[in-house]
């Protein structure tokens, strides 16, 4: 049982280092080196040719548009691009790739020194990029014969090089020290912001759960004064969440540790999602001799200041840029925004802004109502069978007094079950505001008359007993009466 | 060496591969003898920079003849003996 400092008894003895190593697979449409396609969930090696498995003569050739992606992505963290740059081999021996080693960068990375902003709880940080290179990524290892496919007991291993050779972009952080107990959430912001800003760009769809964005944590603490720990590097690391909770249990244990007198070994260790630990890495992983050389088949890249500036030119609006518009926009306040950056939301509302609803009301619904849906049903927002224009035509419904709240949730629910849109759900549902002045009149009586107490209530003058008379009308009208007007009627009445 | 290269040889190639070495290491020895005071080392052989494909598919191998050249296959994907150690 791994022994663990309480957080706050970690953050009273020690400070935290951060470090993050994320890998983004590009969507480019070949691989990095060869015209192989890059479909996802294609059929085992189908997608792999001779310079995928490094057959005898065959010569790789660099994809431009993966440079180039590559690029993007640096000029968006704010890096300087190498004048003179090349690739390296990384020499191991592992069967996920069948060269025995893998083409990345050594020393002279495209991209260096560059940064991210991110906040937390309204506190600015800045995380420093140390580079931003491209490599290849590798195969898919199925293990047989152990148990439930993991590596300790296989009896032996298939191999799929489908995904060998698609271009993957490494992003290294300078040390992050000073983040103090926010070190967890720091982490997030961070992967979080690296993930919007490269979705912004349209060079990856950055999906964690696809594997797309990975996320490895380096974590050291020391006493406050002291020269920095020795670090730990965290894989595995799967989802935003886990980020942070990655952060957190690494800072628990070694705390606990340090406590005790012991001393941290600098290791692999793996992320475990169901318990949220960490257990260490295999001692091989650590073997760490690459042997790296230059890559002789492939030429040396140097990208003209030209091509470099046009790229520059071209970058979209950034999402801290972005954000900053849209909240000035949509009059929300900044703690307001950054729940609707933390829901994921900031699309889709303004999508359903574009579509004709108020941001107040676009806000209102996604990230209460259908914020609350998506919960329960453990999807994203953008996966909900509801979508922006459909929240607009609700809430223009609210608006013109045809739908009250609790009507439109009774919408949402046929929406959600593929009834149709939300004037169709309404209309086969027999879903809407009783209007009928007569009818809502007829309600009432029958509500006074059944109620004598409180009516009498209210003609002494207390109009907070008008709450049930209200209800009662609610209750025999289905729901379908506009509370105000109902209010409105009572008092008239009994005034 | 042979085992930095994770090569199996036995005993008699091995003797046979050292003499071979030797051959080779007294050939790089005549390439020490060049005078390249003044030559900066390069990685590569040709002056060639900025060489490019653009992003278009080309088809793959079928998988049959992919899979041709591995010693062994299950599945549609290569199998491999056991990566990790019995202690590890
Ligand atoms: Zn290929």
């Amino acid at each position: 049982m791994t022994k663990l400092s309480t957080y706050e008894a970690a953050m009273a003895a020690y400070e935290p280092v951060l470090g993050l190593e994320t890998h983004i697979e590009l969507d480019t449409g070949t691989k990095m080196f060869c015209g192989c396609p890059t479909a996802f969930g294609a059929e085992p090696n189908t997608q792999i040719c001779p310079v995928c498995l490094a057959l005898p003569g065959a010569l790789p050739v660099a994809n431009r548009a993966a440079v180039e992606a590559t690029m993007k992505i640096g000029l968006a963290l704010n890096c300087r691009i190498a004048e003179w740059t090349r690739f390296a081999r990384k020499n191991y021996f592992y069967p996920d790739m069948p060269k025995n080693f893998q083409t990345s960068q050594y020393e002279e990375p495209l991209c260096e020194d560059g940064y991210v902003d991110v906040a937390v709880d309204g506190d600015h940080y800045r995380v420093e990029i140390e580079r931003v290179h491209l490599e290849e990524d590798t195969g898919k290892t199925l293990h047989v014969g152990g148990a439930t496919g993991r590596i300790h007991g296989a009896t032996e291993s298939l191999v799929d090089y489908n995904r060998a050779g698609i271009p993957l972009v490494e992003i290294v952080t300078k040390p992050v020290p000073g983040a103090g107990d926010l070190a967890p959430e720091v982490a997030r912001a961070y992967v979080t912001e690296l993930r919007d800003i490269v979705r912004s760009l349209g060079v990856s769809d950055v999906r964690m759960e696809q594997g797309s964005l990975r996320c490895d944590v380096n974590v050291s603490l020391n006493r406050a004064g002291d020269a920095w720990g020795t670090r730990t590097e965290t894989k595995n690391v799967n989802s935003l969440r886990s980020v942070e909770r990655a952060v957190r249990h690494e800072i628990r244990r070694q705390a606990a540790l340090l406590d005790s007198g012991e001393k941290i070994h600098q290791e692999t260790r793996h992320f475990h999602e169901a318990t949220g630990e960490t257990s260490p890495g295999r001692s091989k992983e650590e073997a760490t001799d690459y042997r790296y050389f230059p890559e002789p088949d492939l030429a040396v890249m140097e990208p003209d200041r030209e091509w470099v500036e046009r790229l520059r030119s071209g970058l979209p609006e950034l999402p801290r840029k972005r954000r900053e518009r849209l909240r000035a926009e949509w009059g929300l306040g900044e703690l307001e925004m950054q729940s609707v950056v933390n829901a994921d939301a900031v699309e889709i509302i303004e999508a359903t802004v574009a579509a004709g609803a108020s941001p107040t009301a676009a806000v209102k619904w996604w990230l209460g109502e259908l914020s609350r849906r998506a919960n329960e049903t453990g999807v994203e927002l953008g996966e909900l069978r509801i979508g922006p224009e459909q929240v607009a035509e609700l809430q223009g419904m609210v608006d013109d007094g045809r739908l009250n709240d609790k009507l439109a949730r009774q919408v949402i629910d046929g929406v959600l079950a593929d009834e149709g849109g939300p004037a169709e759900v309404a209309a086969s549902r027999g879903l809407e505001v009783v209007s009928d002045t007569g009818a809502l009149e007829a309600a009432v009586d029958e509500a006074i008359a059944a109620n004598p107490d409180a009516a009498e209530k209210i003609r002494g003058g207390k109009h907070a007993a008008a709450g049930a008379l209200i209800g009662a009308v609610m209750k025999s009208t289905k729901g379908q009466a506009d509370a105000g007007a109902v209010r409105e009627l009572i008092l008239s009445k009994l005034g | 060496m042979a085992r930095l290269a994770r090569l199996e040889v036995t005993d008699d190639e091995l003797d046979a591969f050292a003499g071979q070495l030797d051959v080779i290491l007294e050939s790089m020895q005549t390439l020490g003898e060049v005078d390249t005071d003044g030559v900066e080392p390069t990685s590569h052989a040709v002056p060639l920079v900025n060489v490019f494909r653009e992003d278009q598919p080309q088809p793959s191998l079928p998988r049959d003849a992919a899979l041709a050249g591995g010693p062994d296959t299950a599945e549609g994907r290569f199998r491999v003996p056991r990566i990790l150690d019995d202690e590890e």
